[in-house]
């Protein structure tokens, strides 16, 4: 069983089609990097995998769920699969600590000291144990970053989708956010990645996908898609970035 | 024409400005529950909620406060209830604030970034769980200073149920000028009572946004 699988998904906004037949299937463990221009439907993509957008047609199921953001238990699914989001979205009134344990206490009704050790294990996990008790605001965006990481680990997620989550850090911080996700990566977490960071994606990733138009244009492993890229539209694309 | 000793008349004003506290305190609450339901209909997924919503906010928003006591008191009286000025006060002033707070408070509720919502979804985190724990506590800081704020224009609201014949401040001020034939001495000795209870809360409403403010830049 695949981790996620789509078939032949498409998505209207109104009169505008953003996804057109996207087809995929993910493996557990699978470190898969989604590249491709803004507007090309890679961030709608990862969202209708957790069914924060609901897609008109196909099929998309996690862990052999099928993911229905309607109907169907939509807490099942967010259990198995976690987001990452670019501008972190940790809960401003609340401490790191607070920010990791709400969810598992609240969705997963465990006590508090269970999750409490569950929040002192991922922000370890993350090397952010010593910043427990830190708002939001005290820590910089790479520390945030990092924190929302360990949010979903909280969870145990088994898929953690990332949706450009180092596209608003400063240069020096992004390094140690990308650490983490190796990390997370040769744990054996199945990783689904937005992300503009090539260099990550072909040290990283065992599958990189070019969306264009709202479809999977070209797919395959890094060195086919950096070294061998088939289409024109990769290699224009890999032209601009690079 | 009876004597009253300026002492008298001030005692008298006060005894009766009781009635505009407790009416603005009933109206305040039984506004706040009341302008909590019209909010959460107003930003519901259901759009028969939010029209009627929406509808709600725009008859009491667009009407004079007067109005709405004069229907509550003769209007009801006519369909051949029987109305207390008590009653027709609570019920319009309950109608006039309520609608006014469902507006501040989604506007509140509006200014929490759309990114709080996912993130607290993708936790797997239902609507009301995702209100309780992530969005209320963050817009209850920011309601604070306009809610304080409109409880000046509550207060000052209640000068017109004397108009139906509730005895509050004003109409207490009214009833005893009649007695003395001394409007300014009375009428400044009311005001000067409002005031003393709205500066509070103007100073208050300005205080905590303030505090807020600072809380965040810091």
């Amino acid at each position: 069983m695949s981790a996620v699988k789509l078939d032949s998904v498409e998505k209207w906004f109104g009169e505008t089609q953003v996804l057109r037949g996207v087809s995929l299937d993910i493996e557990a463990g699978e470190v898969v990097a989604i590249i491709g221009r803004s507007g090309s439907g890679k961030s709608t993509l990862l969202r209708c995998i957790n069914a924060l957008e609901s897609y008109d047609v196909g099929y998309i199921a996690v862990e052999g769920q099928r993911v229905d953001s309607n109907s169907g238990d939509l807490r099942a699914l967010r259990e198995k699969v976690g987001m990452v989001f670019q501008s972190f979205n940790l809960f401003p009134h609340l401490t790191a600590g607070e920010n990791v344990m709400l969810a598992p206490r609240i969705v997963k009704k465990k006590s508090r000291e269970e999750v409490r050790d569950t929040a002192m294990k991922v922000l370890d996990k993350v090397g952010l144990q010593d910043r427990f008790d830190a708002y939001p605001e005290q820590l910089s965006g790479g520390q945030q970053q990092r924190v929302a990481i360990a949010r979903s680990l909280a969870m145990s997620t088994r898929v953690l989708l990332c949706d450009e989550i180092t596209s608003a850090l400063d240069p020096e911080l992004v390094g140690e956010v990308l650490r983490v996700l190796e990390s997370l990566a040769a744990d054996g977490m199945t990783l689904i990645l937005v992300t503009h960071e090539m260099g990550f994606a072909r040290d990283v990733a065992n599958r990189v996908v070019l969306m264009h138009n709202g479809q999977v244009h070209e797919s395959g492993s890094p060195q086919q898609i950096f070294n061998q890229p088939g289409t024109p539209e990769l290699q224009q694309f890999l032209r601009s970035v690079g | 024409m009876t004597d009253f000793t300026n002492w008298e008349i001030f005692q008298n004003l006060l005894l009766a400005a009781r009635w505009t506290l407790v009416l603005s305190l009933i109206a305040f609450i039984s506004g706040g529950v009341v302008g909590l339901i019209v909010m959460i209909c107003r930003t519901s997924n259901l759009a028969p909620a939010r029209w009627f919503a929406w509808g709600y906010i725009e008859l009491f928003q667009g009407t004079p406060l007067l109005m709405q006591l004069f229907l509550a008191f003769f209007g009801l009286g006519l369909l051949g209830f029987d109305v207390s000025p008590w009653l027709a006060a609570v019920v319009a002033l309950t109608l006039f604030t309520s609608a006014f707070l469902a507006e501040i408070w989604r506007g509140c509720i509006e200014s929490i970034p759309r990114g709080q919502w996912e993130a607290a979804e993708s936790l797997g985190m239902t609507f009301l769980e995702n209100l309780q724990y992530i969005i209320v506590p963050q817009a209850v800081r920011i309601a604070i200073p306009p809610t304080v704020g409109f409880s000046v224009q509550v207060v000052k609201g209640t000068a017109l149920t004397s108009i139906i014949g509730f005895v509050e401040l004003t109409r207490a001020g009214t009833m005893i000028n009649n007695a003395t034939f001394q409007p300014f001495t009375v009428f400044a000795m009311a005001a000067a009572i409002y005031f003393s209870i709205c500066y509070p809360l103007s100073v208050y409403s300005r205080y905590m946004e303030k505090k807020l403010n600072v809380g965040r830049q810091a």
